[in-house]
């Protein structure tokens, strides 16, 4: 395979073909913020919190594949004040009481508001849209105020479980992850679905009922490290 | 050397759980150390309930539910040079936000009320009745956070923050040299 080099926030790193801004970035150690992009899933492109400017051009670092001689700009103040509104919008959009979550400390949305200090109301208004908690199932509840639509439970159902218990329905703005059934009793979700374990919904919308708060504050997974420590983490060693 | 004047503090609990005034208490024995550099004017550690002096700082728990809420955070803004939001309730409104998420429909807040008093399951009202004392405050709509009602100058994030957190921000805040928050230590609960 032929590998090429291409350069991140000024730090050269080698890639090889077929791979995305993304891949190359991670398997040198620089952590580019993600939400709808997860390990072993097909990439979506939907949240844009990826976001990078390849050769002056915002692109999804997720998908846009990676080039020889590429000048990747990541973590530019510019760059993270626009992540910084995507994160505030996915908040503004749903119904997010962290205080009571029991993603709380182990959600991926939360972390990212931390990593890029949403510490400050905004000029945003909330939406506070009326949603439904769907806790037919017995081992599993949606509680969909949370839900950032990042269809990672879609791919994971569809392409890991071989299943499709979840898809979007609507589209814009009222566009929604919906289950293929009258609720999620009526389908063939299962506990054991790799679509409802804890890596795959980022936020606190899919919920394995008897399984919350166990982990005390301050040895959650982001009260100890920032998002992306694992990422960054391998350069550093 | 002389000593500079003492920084004046005024704090006040609106639509939130005091959690946020006991986790001013966590600062524990460094509160020795800021009380060196500030004394409290109004509030409710002092039960102080008007403001005797104009203040340096004021420090506000809890967003506004109701016209009590609004009339004290005015209040608050004409008499404190500098304005903060402590908690998530401050900031965005928080748990009492909840009920912004079902006020969709015509009646919204008599929806809310009925429900709180008189149609829910677990309700044990004997009177059947919505309160209305005439020393009750009216709700407002919806509840506001902080920003929405007046200009802020400063949130310190969490629910509550911590000790650790409230300590470091008053301190640097004090000193001039507060430049925001260490991401590792920015919470959200
Ligand atoms: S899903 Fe995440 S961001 Fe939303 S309320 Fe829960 S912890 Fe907060
Ligand atoms: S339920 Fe979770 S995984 Fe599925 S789209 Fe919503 S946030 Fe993403
Ligand atoms: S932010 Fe949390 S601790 Fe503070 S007043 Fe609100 S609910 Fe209570
Ligand atoms: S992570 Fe790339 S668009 Fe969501």
């Amino acid at each position: 395979m032929s590998t090429f080099r291409l350069t991140i926030d000024g730090v050269e790193i080698e890639a090889s073909e077929g791979q995305t801004i993304m891949d190359a970035a991670d398997a040198a150690g620089i952590y580019i913020p993600r939400l709808c992009d997860h390990e072993g899933l097909r990439h979506q492109g939907g949240c844009r919190v990826c976001t990078v400017k390849a050769n002056g051009r915002s692109v999804s670092a997720c998908t846009q594949p990676a080039e020889p001689g590429l000048t990747v700009d990541n973590e530019t103040p510019h760059i993270n004040k626009l992540r910084r509104d995507l994160v505030e919008m996915l908040f503004h959009e749903g119904n997010h009481l962290c205080p009571i979550c029991e993603a709380s400390g182990n959600c991926e949305l939360q972390a990212m508001a931390y990593r890029l200090d949403m510490t400050a109301p905004t000029k945003f208004p909330y939406l506070e849209p009326c949603r439904p908690v769907d806790a037919s199932h017995p081992d599993i509840a949606l509680d969909t105020n949370r839900c950032i639509s990042c269809g990672r439970c879609i791919r994971a159902s569809q392409d890991v479980d071989g299943k499709g218990v979840f898809g979007y329905v609507g589209r814009g703005i009222h566009r929604q992850v919906a289950v293929n059934g009258p609720d999620l009793a009526h389908t063939d979700a299962d506990i054991s679905d790799f679509a409802i374990s804890q890596e795959v919904c980022p936020v606190g919308c899919i919920i394995r009922k008897r399984q919350g708060f166990a982990r005390p504050i301050g040895e959650r997974e982001f009260d100890r490290n920032l998002i992306g420590h694992k990422i960054n983490g391998k350069r550093d060693d | 050397m002389t000593e500079l004047p003492k920084a004046r503090i005024a704090t006040a609990s609106l639509a939130g759980c005091f959690g946020c005034h006991m986790a001013l208490l966590d600062i524990d024995e460094r509160l020795i150390e800021l009380m060196k550099l500030v004394e409290f004017d109004r509030s409710p550690l002092t039960d102080i309930k008007t403001f005797s002096h104009r203040c340096d700082i004021g420090i506000i728990e809890g967003g506004c539910c109701n016209e009590e809420n609004v009339h004290v955070l005015r209040d608050f803004r004409r008499n404190c040079d500098i304005l903060i939001g402590i908690g998530q309730c401050a900031i965005m409104g928080g748990l009492p936000a909840m009920r912004n998420a079902i006020m969709h429909s015509d009646e919204p807040l008599r929806e809310c009320l009925e429900e709180a008093f008189i149609t829910g399951r677990y309700i044990r009202n004997t009177t059947h009745n919505i309160p209305n004392d005439p020393a009750l405050p009216l709700l407002l709509d919806e509840v506001y956070a902080c920003s929405e009602v007046v200009e802020m100058d400063y949130h310190i994030p969490g629910c509550a923050p911590t000790g650790d957190v409230i300590y470091e921000t008053l301190s640097s805040l004090l000193a001039g040299k507060f430049r925001g928050f260490e991401k590792e230590k920015i919470r959200f609960d």
